[in-house]
């Protein structure tokens, strides 16, 4: 199986960062430029498939790939069904 | 009485540590390797500075899984003095020992020079023998040195008197300009609810001796031998 993770700064904490890309881009004339926001992005490849499987993934998402106190990530599958921290949250 | 600085691959502050520790009468530091499972014979714990495992993924996500952890979060858990000096306080907080986390610097460069810093609380297990709102020289040097925590967080972090240390100007004010890195409130160091684990974006190991510019890091190592030695009085 493989899965995508992409890991976003949470909206509450600053990023510096891709305030610095946001000013570049407006100098580079694109004035409508509101924001960027940098995250990271990682392609993993995981032997077999399973339901038992995209649990401990998750968790590790959780433990490892992420910081949930200033992180949100998303689960994406090559198949390309989305489960998000982000959205998980919300249907609660 | 004997304190153990934990070395990860990247570690770049353990020797410092070391010697800033053996400089004060009564302490004996050791080295001990990240792959060590107990910290049994050790009465207080140092997780110093640099890079552990080259900062890889975020400071500190790797390394907070090393074996010795186990260890560190267990004896923390049993009232042990934990320091985390720079990369240790990211350490610290990635493991769950301490609220909050260190995210890049709000200028985005490295900051290393010496700073002032205030002590908020004159009579935590780390402070002893300071008294409120003494001023504290010491240096930092870190990227990613910019605590943040969300506001539930924040307030409890000030509600309990758990930020210990912060960012002031020479007459002890706590302004923006005296902010190395946009922490929040000018935090530099925070302890846990118990008070007994200290995270501190600032390098005591290297303002241990006025050779260096400063010896009020040697304040802090003292002040946790001190504490020791109460604990051991009372139990004795």
């Amino acid at each position: 199986m493989k899965v995508n993770v992409i890991v976003k700064p949470k909206e509450a904490v600053l990023d510096p960062q891709g305030n610095a890309v946001r000013d570049a881009m407006r100098h580079l004339g694109m004035p409508e430029v509101r924001s960027v926001r940098i995250g990271k992005y990682m392609e993993i490849n995981v032997e077999g498939e399973d339901a038992d499987l995209e649990k401990r993934l998750h968790r590790l998402c959780r433990d490892l790939l992420s910081n949930p106190v200033i992180e949100d990530y998303e689960l994406v599958k090559a198949n390309g069904a989305r489960k998000t921290s982000q959205i998980k949250k919300k249907q609660k | 009485m004997k304190f153990a600085v934990i070395q990860f691959p990247g570690s770049n502050c353990d020797q410092d540590c070391v010697s800033g520790i053996n400089s004060i009468e009564g302490l004996q530091a050791d080295y001990v390797w990240h792959k060590e499972t107990s910290l049994r014979d050790y009465d207080a714990i140092v997780l110093p500075g640099g890079f552990a495992y080259g900062d890889y993924l975020r400071c500190g996500a790797i390394a907070r899984f090393s074996p010795i952890m186990k260890a560190v979060i267990s004896d923390a858990h049993g009232g042990k003095l934990v320091l985390g000096t720079c990369n240790g306080f990211q350490v610290l907080c990635e493991a769950g020992l301490l609220p909050g986390a260190l995210v890049r610097n709000r200028s985005l460069r490295f900051v290393c020079e010496m700073v002032t810093l205030r002590v908020e609380v004159p009579d935590s297990p780390f402070t002893h023998g300071c008294s409120e709102g003494t001023l504290l020289r010491m240096p930092i040097a870190h990227g990613e040195g910019c605590y943040f925590a969300d506001d539930k967080t924040l307030h409890e972090l000030n509600h309990n008197r758990q930020v210990i240390m912060c960012y002031a100007d020479d007459r002890g004010r706590i302004v923006p300009e005296a902010n190395p890195n946009g922490s929040i409130e000018n935090i530099a160091g925070i302890c846990n609810r118990e008070g007994n684990v200290l995270g501190l974006m600032p390098h005591p190991d290297r303002a241990s001796d006025v050779r260096l510019g400063s010896a009020d890091g040697a304040k802090i190592f003292r002040s946790m031998m001190e504490t020791i030695v109460a604990q051991h009085a009372r139990a004795a």
